[in-house]
């Protein structure tokens, strides 16, 4: 047998012998050694991915770029850049949105938070994706304008506590901390002496938190989450498989520089009041292909049969190739296979029956309405 | 009988010109949760290092590559059901598949279970 991971030079996370410690099997991502998954009968991908929905698993998201923006008009200067109504964004919440090449296309995906204080210049907190932040960050400096200042927190490290038991473990750990916070919201608080950034989200479907912490101290949040039994760590395989369940698209994968927000399946970041001003990197491609109507959409597939489709492989509508898978592989919590990929607009109805070839044969594939897994955040006017 | 083993990782166990091929233990403990399992048909005209089957974690799909060259006799139907056999039992009843070995001499370039298991220890 054999596995295809090529030796890169990677860089350690803050918590590297933390996860070592743990049984952790380290592989390179995002120019880091990341755990894929943990030892013991708890471990693996399957036992962990399970465990974040029914209890609570805490991820260590470190590679990920945390940034500031400041200044006075630094709404406007991201405006240029991301589609979103950030001018609309209120202190305190949080907004998925994209960065836009000059020509539209998808640069990343990111989480961008309101973090300005009364009477201090605006502040923006953005969280990107490790293994595109050093361009992103390099993006950015070329794009904003000089009076608006971009702070890369290269010292903080970013754990991600995830499943329903996520809000009743954190608040024994930081009591009332985040008593107030709704999905998408998020708060600052004293732990231990340092800032404890907590924005209520996630990348699993579930209700959590992203808890942004000193990275030098970062091992004593991780101990304290990790000392109740109802929190187990869980490695990168899960958060995949989660995140394909939850069906949220993957940077690099389902979405990337080739396709503008509307051609990515994303023309929801693209906020009502920016498609009637315009304004932003690519305006003129996307204001017209949202006119018209995206040529191809990202759906969900569900596989019929045992056998995990994969990223790459082509869909076909009988004998015609209509597109082609961007995510794949097996859903614990569906107990099958499950997908996502581009498929041209005609065929993206729910109900359509695909195929796709998997090593030179045709596996039969229905377009599935995602997410696969009902999201369960804690939104207003929900219970629990 | 006799067992050999391969720096892939595949082992295979030889009883007369027939021979039973699987996964090592530390092959199912990397690869995670086994969940779908491709074995050869019966009939299949296997080379020596050739590509003979597939396994799919979770995560990704990697091949199994045949130790010796041969027609397979019969693929582990049991694994069909239930791929998992892999995980819990890959030494035994996660066998892959059986075949007919067409030369015995191919068995000379394989290692015994000590010398895999210190081939494993640098790894």
């Amino acid at each position: 047998m054999s596995d295809n991971e090529q030796p890169i030079e990677t860089q350690a996370l803050p918590l590297d012998a933390w996860h070592r410690a743990r049984g952790a099997r380290m592989v390179p991502f995002a120019g880091y050694a990341m755990p894929i998954h943990y030892a013991g009968p708890q471990g693996g991908i399957m036992a962990e991915h399970l465990w974040v929905r029914e209890h609570a698993g805490l991820f260590d998201v470190s590679h990920m770029g945390q940034l500031i923006v400041e200044g006075e008009g630094a709404a406007e200067a991201l405006e240029r850049i991301l589609p979103g109504d950030v001018s609309a964004l209120k202190s305190g919440r949080i907004r998925y949105s994209l960065l836009l090449a000059e020509d539209g296309g998808i640069l990343d995906d990111l989480m961008v938070t309101n973090v300005s204080q009364a009477g201090d210049p605006p502040r923006y907190y953005l969280v990107v994706n490790g293994a595109t932040k050093w361009d992103d960050i390099a993006f950015l400096r070329e794009h904003l304008p000089d009076e608006i200042t971009l702070t890369h927190l290269d010292n903080r490290g970013l754990l991600a506590l995830q499943g329903p038991e996520a809000a009743v473990v954190l608040d024994s750990v930081a009591p009332g901390a985040a008593d107030d916070l709704y999905f998408m919201q998020a708060a600052a608080a004293d732990w231990h002496g340092e800032t404890l950034w907590i924005g209520r989200g996630g990348y699993t479907g579930e209700d959590g938190f992203e808890l942004s912490f000193p990275a030098e101290r970062l091992s004593e949040l991780a101990d304290a989450l990790i000392a109740d039994e109802r929190v187990r760590p869980v490695g990168l395989g899960a958060r995949d498989s989660l995140r394909l369940e939850a069906g949220l698209p993957l940077y690099g994968h389902d979405l990337d520089e080739s396709v503008d927000p509307v051609e990515g399946g994303a023309a929801f970041a693209v906020s009502k009041r920016r498609r009637q001003e315009g304004g932003f990197h690519g305006a003129k491609r996307i204001l017209s292909h949202l006119a018209d109507g995206p040529a191809n959409k990202l759906v969900g597939l569900a596989v019929d049969g045992r056998v995990p489709v994969r990223e790459g492989a082509t869909i076909y509508a009988s004998d015609a190739p209509v597109g082609r898978v961007t995510s794949g592989g097996f859903g614990p919590s569906v107990g099958a296979p499950i997908a996502m990929g581009f498929v041209e607009t005609q065929y993206s109805a729910p109900g359509t029956p695909l195929e796709a070839e998997v090593r030179g044969r045709r596996v039969p594939l229905t377009v599935e309405t995602m997410p696969f897994i009902p999201h369960r955040y804690h939104r207003k006017g929900t219970q629990a | 009988m006799t067992r050999y083993f391969t720096e892939d990782h595949e082992w295979i166990e030889v009883d007369g010109d027939t021979a039973t091929v699987g996964i090592t233990d530390y092959a199912q403990g990397q690869l995670g949760d086994i969940v779908f399992v491709e074995v050869p048909a019966e009939g299949t005209a296997l080379e020596r290092g050739g590509e003979a089957a597939v396994v799919e974690s979770v995560k990704a799909a990697s091949d199994v590559y045949s130790p010796v060259s041969g027609t397979v006799i019969e693929g582990n139907p049991a694994l069909e059901e239930d791929p998992a056999l892999v995980n819990t039992a890959p030494e035994g009843e996660g066998w892959f598949f059986k075949l007919r070995i067409d030369d015995p001499a191919e068995l000379d370039g394989l290692v015994d279970e000590g010398a895999y298991k210190a081939f494993c220890d640098t790894l």
